[in-house]
This record gives structure tokens, sequence and C-alpha cells, in this order.
């Protein structure tokens, strides 16, 4: 994950408090998915950015995920995320966000 | 679920972009404090 | 209303794996870990290895993009025949485009070894269309000392052979920011490359640099100083530097979509009346090289993005023959429209083809954003066309012009392999235009819509993204 974006989720934990930070991806494949969700839970697995050896812990999904499909208005999710749905390879990108969020090493 | 959560939404162009993703964040009740979109090309 | 066509298309490939180290990402991070930069060299592709890379075959026009389909993979360790001028440009060596660089370098920022340039202007002497320049400038680059170059801390040094120490570029000036050496390094690299693009458009198509008017650059480098960082001008700058004596220029910026309303602008000037022949122009990103390097180190690969791109159209008045560009179908992304792929497509396939009467299913060929997968794959960032090629066709679907079970057969019919290097602006459906523009002449197909996105959230000025899209049909 990009430096600077790794920098701005540090400053926003550190300022409201990780119990309260849900983070969501909008990751296209499986890969990306894993990098993203990794950094936010276990750390910055390419130990390149200040999220290296940080363990956040933060509950985290995808936005295709049905967790969030299931809190958010159908005609809002349709509207945003709708085609996405049939393109993406949702049920291999929420398997792997699902086994990270279930992996904190706290 | 997002209800009086801080939520921090990364997005990606070729996915789901972080705006389309923070609507349906905000329209549940969760308040956005970071929205990214990653582009890779 | 003139009817403008596209009369001409030349694309070209500058190899720069010595330059990798110069691109945004390996540079930082060579900065912050010196042990990465001997790993990096390890991992560069000689010349004749980025000549037998079939999509580098396929960008210069020897190769069909959907010939790609049946070729063995990977690409990478498939060599093909290594063709140095394929049908719309070449693959310039890099010891050649030190050559090229210094020729666009008016402001003498470059120095180069003396034997080394010695080397070149022999090699520049043998070149179809260099040859005739006059090579001056490159003398004068080998004659200045880069060591003293050097001493000052805000030179850079270059390279050839990956870490042949052959030159150095210097500051603009020392207290602007703006003229620092590798921005004016990135510029020098994006006129250079688009004006041998432009240099080629001529030789190929029978343009006549004299008849251009205008030049349009659509690269995306930021040229300027202080005062206005980004608001120059590459298009009158590239249209000097290959001789249309008798043009201006200036660039049109739109992130990777840069292109297509750069092509929708020159049309639009043509169909007005106000200039008979424009040139739509961009050069090579450096800042690019080098983007992915992390996947193909992870992969045992060597650094797949290590050419700069150039690519020239000539848009001119109807010919009776040449592809005309339908100005009544340009779509564009809207401010209300949101962010999402769906209303994305809506607004650059789907409502531009309704406009005249169309369906999806209708045009022949989409040309979206054609980056290679083998770039892309390895760092975890799929398959860029195959996933815009799916979206469009879900897009089909979602509108009752196919069944969702024809969503594979829609990409196969419609579409087309990635084969474009990580140079944004390129890679986004103009890449196609040689291609598409011998496929109409040919009648292979009737239409082609170009349909390109740019990531106008990256400039942090606004959230939004961008695209627009135009359809191209035969006589």
């Amino acid at each position: 994950m990009d430096l600077a974006h790794q920098e701005a989720i540090l400053k926003v934990v550190q300022e409201k408090g990780k119990e309260n930070v849900v983070v969501v991806l909008g990751s296209p494949d499986p890969e990306s998915a894993e990098l993203a969700a990794e950094t936010v839970v276990n750390g910055d697995p390419t130990f390149a950015g200040p999220l290296a050896g940080v363990s956040l812990g933060l509950p985290v999904y995808h936005v295709l995920e049905p967790e969030v499909r299931g809190a958010v208005d159908p005609k809002v999710y349709r509207d945003a995320v709708g085609l996405m749905e049939a393109v993406l390879p949702a049920a291999e990108i929420s398997a792997v966000v699902r086994r990270i969020r279930g992996s904190k090493t706290e | 679920m997002f209800n009086g959560k801080q939520v921090i939404v990364i997005g990606e162009r070729d996915g789901v972009a972080g705006p389309a993703i923070a609507s349906c964040v905000t329209a549940s009740g969760g308040n956005v404090v970071l929205v990214h979109t990653d582009c890779f090309v | 209303m003139i009817q403008p066509v596209i009369k001409g298309v030349s694309a070209i490939l500058a190899h720069a794996p010595s330059f990798i180290r110069h691109g945004s990402k390996p540079s930082r991070e060579i900065g912050a870990d010196a042990d990465l930069l001997p790993t990096i060299l390890a991992h560069l592709r000689s010349y004749h290895e980025a000549l037998s890379y079939a999509p580098h075959q396929v960008f210069v026009g020897r190769i069909r993009p959907n010939k790609l389909r049946t070729l063995p993979t990977p690409w990478l360790t498939h060599p093909v025949a290594p063709e140095r001028f394929g049908p719309f440009g070449e693959i310039l060596p890099e010891e050649e485009l030190y050559g090229l660089l210094a020729l666009a370098d008016e402001f003498r920022l470059l120095a180069l070894d003396s034997d080394f340039t010695e080397e070149v202007i022999k090699r520049l002497a043998d070149h179809p269309m260099l040859h005739s320049m006059c090579l001056d400038p490159v003398r004068e680059a080998g004659r200045r000392d880069f060591g003293e170059s050097l001493n000052s801390a805000s030179a850079m040094p270059l390279f050839v052979e990956g870490n042949r120490l052959i030159g150095a570029i210097r500051r603009g000036q020392e207290d602007d920011e703006s003229l620092a050496a590798p921005f004016l390094l990135e510029n020098l690299a994006g006129k250079a490359t688009g004006a041998l693009a432009l240099l080629h458009l001529a030789s190929r198509d029978g343009l006549s640099l004299d008849a251009v008017e205008y030049v349009l650059g659509c690269s995306e480098e930021a040229v300027g100083d202080r005062y206005q960082r980004g608001g120059g001008n590459l298009g009158k700058a590239m249209a000097e530097m290959a001789g249309c004596g008798n043009a201006s220029g200036a660039d049109i910026k739109n992130f990777c979509a840069a292109p297509i309303p750069a092509l929708v602008v020159g049309g639009s000037l043509v169909a007005a009346g106000v200039f008979e022949n424009v040139a739509v122009v961009g050069g090579g990103s450096l800042a690019k090289l080098g983007m992915k390097f992390r996947g193909h180190l992870k992969h045992q690969m060597p650094i797949l993005e290590d050419v700069l791109a150039g690519i020239a159209v000539w848009v001119g008045r109807d010919d009776g023959r040449s592809p005309r560009i339908r100005l009544d179908s340009v779509g564009r992304h809207e401010v209300k429209a949101g962010s999402s792929n769906q209303a994305i497509l809506e607004a650059l396939v789907a409502r531009p083809l309704a406009k005249i009467g169309k369906r999806i299913t209708e045009v022949g060929i989409f040309a979206t954003e054609l980056h290679n997968p083998e770039i892309t794959v390895p760092q975890g960032n799929g398959d860029v066309p195959l996933r815009n090629y799916r979206t469009m066709a879900a897009l089909a679907a979602l509108r009752g012009e196919i069944d969702a079970s024809e969503i594979d057969a829609f990409v196969q019919k419609h579409g087309m392999p990635g084969f474009a290097p990580t140079q944004g602006h390129l890679a986004s459906a103009i890449c196609f235009l040689g291609h598409a523009r011998e496929m109409l002449l040919a009648k292979e197909i009737e239409t082609v819509q170009l349909v390109a996105k740019g990531s106008l959230f990256l400039g942090m000025m606004s959230r939004q993204s961008d695209g627009m899209s135009v359809l191209i049909e035969a006589q």
C-alpha cells in the first residue's frame, strides 16, 4: 500500500482510537485485497511503509462482502457497486479478506 | 456495522473507487474519515 | 462541417533500462535502501530481449494485438523475431535515445562522455530520419565536461548498459525546484520521444512536416518554471524539434485520458476549418519506468517497465478513404455522473453510442486501457484490460443486449489482450489506433470505440475521475 496512505491511516487510528475505526476496501482482485487487508491488520507485508511491523488489528472488510452489502441501502449499493459484483471475483476476494480479518496477531 | 464508526475507505480505480464506497458508508450512518483511491497504471 | 479523418498513426518505443533507476518508484526506493540498486541492475533486459518481446512488436505494428492470444505465454520467455522497425515506427536502442535527448536539449543541460558521443553519432548517422538532422547539439553535449556537472550536487548522473556512467544532466536554475534535473530529464524524455513519433508519422504516412499547422501535445509531464509548473507547452517544442516549421502547438492535459480529448479537439479544429492538418502527439513517461519493479523482482523476472513510448496521430480533412472521427459520438464523464464504474461506462460507452442509434454490441472493437498483463499481474494488480472488457460486457448484459452467460464471448469478440507498457496515457486506448486504422482501411471491422479513463483524483484537486471516448468508423 502507498506509503502516504499508511501514514494517513496511522494518524486516523492515533486520533480516533482503533476500537472506533473500520476499514473498507475496493480492491479488484484477491492479490491486491490481501496486500491492503494485511497492511491494516498485521502490518505492511512489504516492510516499506510506516505500518511495517505495526499490527493495528483493524476490522477490515471488502465492499463486496455480504456484511457490507447487508448494511447498505440496496439502491445506494446497486448504484455504487452493482456492476462490479458481476465482474470482480467476489467470493475469492471475500475469502481472503475474511481470513486476514480473523488472523489478528495481537 | 458502520453506525457511529470512523471509516477508512481504500478504493481502487479498477475495482470500486473510493467515493463510490464512501457513498455506501455514509448512507449507512458511518463517518468517513479518509478516502483514497489507488491507481497502479 | 468538414469531416475529420485519421490520416496516419505512428508509434515508437525507446528502450531505456538504465533510466529505470531514475523512475519515480525505483529512485525513491533506492534512496531509502542503496543495496537495492545492484538487484535492479541485475534485472535489466538487453536491447535484443526488448526487441524480441511480443507486446513490443505489437506496439510498433508488426503483430496484431489479437495474435497475442495465440502466441505461447509467458511472452517474456517466448521471444518473437527481434525486428527494430515496424509499420508504425521503431524500437529505439538506448544509445540512440541519448542522441535524441541531446537533439532535444536546447538549453545545454546535458553533458555526455566524448567517446560515448562518438559512438552515438555514428549510430545516428545510420538512422533513417535522424541522419538528416543537424547533429551538432549531440557533438556539443559530448564536448561538455560531465564530471564538472556532477560536482554540483544538483546534477544527475546518466548511465548506459545499466551502470556505465556516460553523462549528466544539470539543473536549470539553482533556486527553482521546477527546473530540477530529474524534472528536466522527464520533460526532455517526453519531448524527444514525442518528436521521434512525429518524425515517423511524416516518414510513413505521406504527411509533409511543413503541412502540419498545429501540434496538440498530450503527454503527462509538467513543463514550466516555478511560476507555472505544469502550465507549459510540449506540443510546440515537439513541433520545432521534428521540423514542423509552419506549426504552432499547445498541450491538452488530462492524466492518462489526455490523448482522447486531444484527438477530439484536433478533430474539431479540422471540422471547423480552423486548421487542415493537426498532429496529436504524446511522448513517453520516464517517471513510470520501473513502477512495478517490486512485483517483477518478487517473481524473478526482469523489470519489464523499461521502455518509453511515443505516439503521433495525423488528423486531417476527409480524403474519401481514411477512417472518420465521429464527433457526434463523443462520450464524456460528467461531473454529476459519479465515480462508480457503471456510471463511468454508461457515460463513456453506452450514451455516446445511443446518440447515434448504436448498441454496445454493434461496435466492432473497443480499445480501452491496454496495459500488458505480464507487467501488472506480478505486482498483484490483475489484468486491467480484461477487467475493463468484462465490465463493458456486464453493462451490455445489464442493458439486456447480451445474456449474462455471454460475457466471456463478448470479451473475445470485442476485446483484445493488453500489450502496452506502463506509459499511462499512451496505454489508454490510443496505442490501438494504428492497428484500428489499418483494420478499418482493410474493412476487417467497421467501427472502433476508443475509451480512455483518467485518475483526476491523483492530483488532489478533485475526488473525481474522468474519461472520454470517441467512435472511429471505416469509410
